[in-house]
């Protein structure tokens, strides 16, 4: 799914259960290649029911981007009930951000 | 089992994998990042065919090429390399275990790192490798930029139109780049430049909030406040995977014959991996042509065959048989 500065406090900040969220920019090589992979990760997550998946535009929404203070793109924060509880920053396999999940799921 | 494995998904392993595949070889690819180095590039013009040609759009036309050619790209990261019976090979990722005949490693290089206290600790936090990445990231802010070479100074460049302020660190007294860019980052009023200097550490909690720089000629040391922090001073063969296996040069880098041949049998490496001189796309391509053909042969010869022939397809097909 597509997170924005929007929807970011209902659909991650506010939410119950785990959320990844790739932070990522148009203009940001590696993070052209994890669109694939953050793709392929919410098809293989589609039938767990307390975990979400998706992306945020950096450039669309700065806010949100300062907030959690990304200064390194791509970086994927895990939120546990509204948490920070795990991140990483530069291109991960799908394997690694799959282990991610599974270590708070 | 496999016939080859190749370790790295970048323009050498890709060219590897549609020789080795064309030769009928049964081929995997094992690479980190799909693309490699060409991730980090942005326009490409001096691969042949392209006038010029997007980083991505090269990626994937060879990914597409690889693949319609039935080989299988895995993207996850090698782990170990085992020698098995017979001269064979046991390639393991985290969760995977493959067998194969011939490795052909085609790994590239990464990002050369400081070293020095923070680095690691604020990778991320205002610590980065990639101007073209992050650059956007530091508006308005204050960054550093250490090298002296052309990856640096077209850094400067770059983030002297996005930033507030770039200081420019520099080891020695004269830089390493192309004259015109080093006249044009001289010649913007926001950048600051450290000759003779080093960032000792860089320091912030969360973030990062000062470098201490060394002024190797004073001993003098100063504290100056940033926002950011980047790396640009170049790039290292990261081959400790093999470093028992295959004999390497000082700076790591894998010694290849004229075959691409290591000192292992069954061993090929080819691109910038390699003890190669230049680190083009282009010669990456070539020496893993060379790899394919000579992992061919190899596999050819060990068999019993006669390997004299060891012609691609696209060349042979109207040859006649002799």
């Amino acid at each position: 799914m597509r997170f924005t500065e929007e929807n970011f406090q209902q659909e991650v900040e506010n939410s119950k259960g785990v959320v990844l969220v790739d932070f990522f920019a148009e203009w940001c090589g590696p993070c052209k290649m994890m669109g694939p992979v953050i793709e392929d990760l919410e098809r293989d997550n589609k039938t767990k029911e307390n975990l979400k998946i998706g992306k945020l535009n950096v450039d669309e929404s700065r806010s949100v981007a300062e907030k959690y203070k990304i200064m390194g793109i791509p970086t994927t924060i895990l939120f546990k009930d509204g948490k920070p509880v795990g991140q990483t920053v530069g291109y991960q396999t799908k394997e690694q951000l799959q282990e991610l999940i599974n270590q708070h799921l | 089992m496999y016939d080859t494995i190749i370790i790295g998904a970048g323009p050498a392993g890709m060219t590897a994998a549609i020789y080795a595949s064309r030769r009928e070889m049964k081929t995997l690819i094992v690479g980190r990042e799909i693309g490699g180095q060409v991730v980090w590039a942005s326009e490409i013009e001096n691969y042949p065919g392209f006038k010029s040609i997007n980083n991505f759009d090269l990626i994937g036309k060879m990914q597409e090429q690889v693949q319609s050619l039935g080989v299988e790209i895995k993207n996850d990261e090698v782990k170990k390399i085992e020698k098995t019976a017979e001269g064979r090979f046991a390639v393991y990722t985290s969760k995977d275990k493959y067998e194969t005949k011939t490795i052909i490693i085609a790994m590239g290089l990464a990002p050369r790192r400081l070293a020095i206290p923070g680095e690691t600790e604020l990778s991320g936090k205002g610590v980065s490798y990639c101007a073209n990445c992050d650059g956007p990231l530091f508006r308005n802010k204050t960054v550093a930029v250490v090298g002296g070479g052309n990856a640096a100074l077209d850094a400067a460049e770059i983030l002297s139109k996005i930033a507030a302020k770039v200081l420019l660190v520099h080891r020695s007294q004269e830089f390493k780049a192309f004259e015109t860019v080093v006249d044009e980052v001289k010649a913007r009023p926001n950048v600051e430049i450290f000759l003779n200097s080093e960032i000792k550490e860089i320091v912030g909690r969360e973030k990062v909030e000062k470098i201490k720089i060394k002024n190797s000629q004073t001993d003098e040391i100063r504290e100056e406040a940033v926002d950011g922090v980047f790396i640009e001073i170049g790039r290292i063969a990261s081959t400790d995977l093999v470093a028992d296996l295959v004999e390497r040069d000082a700076r790591n880098q894998i010694l290849v014959d004229e075959k691409c041949q290591t000192n292992a049998e069954g061993i090929f490496a080819a691109g910038d991996v390699t003890q190669v001189e230049f680190k083009q796309i282009t010669i990456a391509c070539g020496q893993a042509t060379i790899a394919a053909l000579a992992a061919y042969q190899y596999l050819q010869l060990k068999q019993g065959k006669a390997a004299k022939m060891v012609l691609d397809r696209s060349v042979n097909h109207s040859a006649p048989r002799v």
